[in-house]
């Protein structure tokens, strides 16, 4: 697509302000011609100064959006500041009824559900980058990457659709059962098993961000260049040897920061989690439990917070989770920059 | 890098093993390289697995449920049979409408700043960067700061607010794109532009952009296709509205919403109807997208063909 449009660009640029077969010493005067076509367009300084300054402000634009977020959440989340302070985020105890606020079930709901998806998406969405970049006949190339994109391309709300109705029931009637006797010993599979629950929320937020994952270590395994590849082939490696030190060693901070965005991605997840988490604040050893994370109390609860302090209260859990996810995020980019941007990732 | 391939050519050099233990750890080599590339396979498998299972199950589930009345008439009362999601639908445009209107145009000029006026500039940088990381903002925190911005100062939900928060989602999509586009438009193409005595912002627009265009669409499309599908951040903004209304100022229904009341609600007529209207977005979703992706590799889009 960007081939044809850069083969095509001369023809725009000579067909329109020359005749083609204008032989060359006229050219000079037609040339003041379009000169003279274009100023008596106004086409002139001002127009240039206008032009330019107003892609400046779009721009600039885009920090007065980001300087907009933090001060509302900042001043929505005065009165819970002020109140609570840093107990805010220690305290386990969510009562709105009694004027109690304590995030802490929140903050682990959120961080247990997020590593749990991590730990079950990032090997997956790995072996995907190496299955396509390293060992993907050409032909199936495509459309298996064009496959795992689509998954990105599905919103959360038909994630939560399909997985209250499908995985739910699967995991009461099928997964769970098997879980607790191969695993049960280790006390993770305790309790109730209503399909709802931490493991179920970790399992669609891992579907969700395993694209984003895959498609970006992809990226940063394509940026590795092939003489690594050559190079370990020709000391006779086999593919996976060359594979494991010629590509992912040198790929490894890009895939770190991949593995992080994803990280970005799960944290924020609403309303597929908010779905099949269980919503109820509490900490709980069992993956079985239900639990409730950042995002899906506020989606929960914001609209019907009826008092300044519960109101207060939630919007510093937004903020909590804005500046958590700016943290990650930021962290994350300069990772992926570092590798694509062609700095070596490891110098000797 | 070079420790490793030195480590292995170490390992291969200078361990002088007897035949049989070579011949052990080549075998141990080739079945370890089997198994790597088994579990890949099994990854992928794994990963194309649910995609699968959701569009199929989605499709058996919508179109069952699909008929003339989901697209003409609105929600049912609970324990009526019927009703459809005619009045979200339309809600679903007006709120994506209002939403392109303002994000596109302010993500392709923050994009052309980026390519043709910030290259190099610590500012230009900085916008990247910021951008970049307001993409990674989570859906809902952008609900609750518009619902602090504007639903509190009108005093009521509305679609515009709803808008205004899916454009704030849309703007780094397109900035992002929009550079890259730009970048892939060959200096000498800009030079030849100028040597001519067109004025840079004409430049721009009618060379650069233009040349561009297929690359920007495909990404404004894509930015689209991914607020389309947003359900948190119109939660405490567009709210949802059981009744028609095309009202800026009122609360509007929205397809995802509609989708998530109904998802969570423990009527079976409305879970029926949940899956008809997750397979109506999916459908518009996917077909905007593709549509404009053939579209703009063909060149029609490209106005000079």
């Amino acid at each position: 697509m960007t081939d044809s449009a850069r083969i095509q660009v001369p023809q725009i640029v000579v067909n329109e302000p020359l005749p083609p077969s204008a032989p060359a010493p006229e050219s000079a005067r037609e040339e003041s011609l379009v000169r003279q076509y274009l100023q008596k367009r106004s086409s002139g300084r001002l127009a240039d100064g206008a032009f330019s300054l107003t892609m400046l402000l779009s721009a600039l634009s885009i920090f007065l959006i980001v300087a907009l977020i933090v001060y509302t959440l900042g001043s929505g989340s005065k009165m819970s500041i002020h109140e609570f302070g840093w107990k805010f985020f220690i305290h386990s105890d969510w009562d709105p009824v009694n004027g109690s606020f304590g995030a802490l079930p929140f903050i682990f709901g959120t961080v247990a559900s997020s590593l749990l998806a991590l730990c079950i998406a990032v090997p997956l969405a790995i072996g995907v980058a190496i299955f396509i970049t390293e060992m993907c006949p050409g032909p199936l190339r495509a459309p298996i990457s064009f496959l795992t994109e689509l998954l990105a391309a599905i919103p959360s709300v038909v994630y939560g659709l399909w997985a209250v109705f499908v995985l739910v029931p699967l995991m009461r009637d099928h997964l769970g059962p098997v879980l607790l006797k191969v695993f049960g010993w280790t006390g993770f599979f305790e309790g109730d098993n209503f399909g709802i629950g931490m493991l179920t929320a970790s399992i669609i937020l891992a579907i969700m961000i395993l694209p984003v994952i895959s498609s970006i270590t992809r990226d940063v395994m394509r940026a590795v260049p092939i003489n690594q590849r050559e190079g370990m082939l020709a000391l006779g490696a086999t593919r996976w040897e060359m594979i494991r030190i010629g590509v992912l060693r040198n790929a490894r901070i890009g895939i770190v920061g991949a593995v992080i965005l994803g990280l970005g991605r799960a944290l924020g997840e609403t309303m597929a989690v908010t779905m099949v988490i269980g919503n109820r604040p509490q900490i709980a050893k069992s993956l079985f439990a239900p639990g409730y994370t950042l995002a899906s109390v506020i989606a929960n609860e914001f609209s019907e917070a009826t008092d300044d302090m519960y109101l207060s209260a939630l919007v510093e859990i937004g903020l909590a989770l804005f500046l958590v996810t700016i943290v990650v995020n930021g962290i994350a980019r300069l990772l992926v920059w570092a590798v694509t941007r062609g700095t070596p990732a490891r110098h000797a | 890098m070079i420790e490793g391939v030195e480590q292995t050519k170490l390992d291969v050099l200078t361990a002088p093993p007897p035949m049989r233990n070579s011949r052990a750890n080549s075998v141990r080599r080739m079945l370890s390289d089997h198994l790597v590339t088994g579990l890949a396979i099994l990854s992928t498998v794994l990963v194309i697995a649910p995609l699968v299972a959701i569009l199929l199950y989605l499709i058996y589930k919508g179109a069952s449920s699909l008929n003339l009345a989901f697209f003409t008439k609105i929600p049912a009362p609970v324990g009526e049979e019927g009703g459809g999601m005619a009045n979200s639908i339309v809600g679903s445009g007006i709120i994506l409408s209002l939403a392109s209107a303002m994000g596109v145009p302010v993500g392709i000029a923050a994009g052309v700043y980026l390519a043709e006026y910030g290259r190099g500039r610590i500012l230009g940088n900085l916008v990247r960067f910021t951008a970049d990381v307001l993409n990674g903002v989570p859906s809902i925190v952008m609900g609750i700061a518009i619902y602090s911005l504007i639903v509190v100062r009108q005093g009521h939900f509305s679609a515009l607010a709803g808008g205004v928060a899916l454009a704030i989602m849309m703007i780094p999509t397109v900035t992002r794109t929009t550079e890259e586009m730009l970048l892939t438009v060959p200096h000498a193409v800009r030079e030849a532009a100028l040597g001519l005595g067109v004025p840079k912002w004409r430049t721009v627009i009618s060379v650069s952009l233009r040349t561009a265009s297929p690359g920007i669409i495909t990404g404004c499309m894509l930015a689209f296709a991914r607020v389309a599908g947003e359900t948190a951040p119109l939660l405490f903004t567009a709210f949802g509205n059981q009744f028609w209304s095309a009202n800026l100022n009122q609360p509007i229904g929205a397809l995802p919403l509609q989708i998530f009341v109904y998802a969570i609600s423990p009527y079976d007529e409305w879970h029926r109807l949940a899956w008809a209207g997750a397979l109506v977005l999916i459908v518009l979703i996917m077909v905007s997208v593709t549509l404009v992706r053939v579209v703009a590799g063909r060149g029609i889009l490209k106005g000079n063909q």
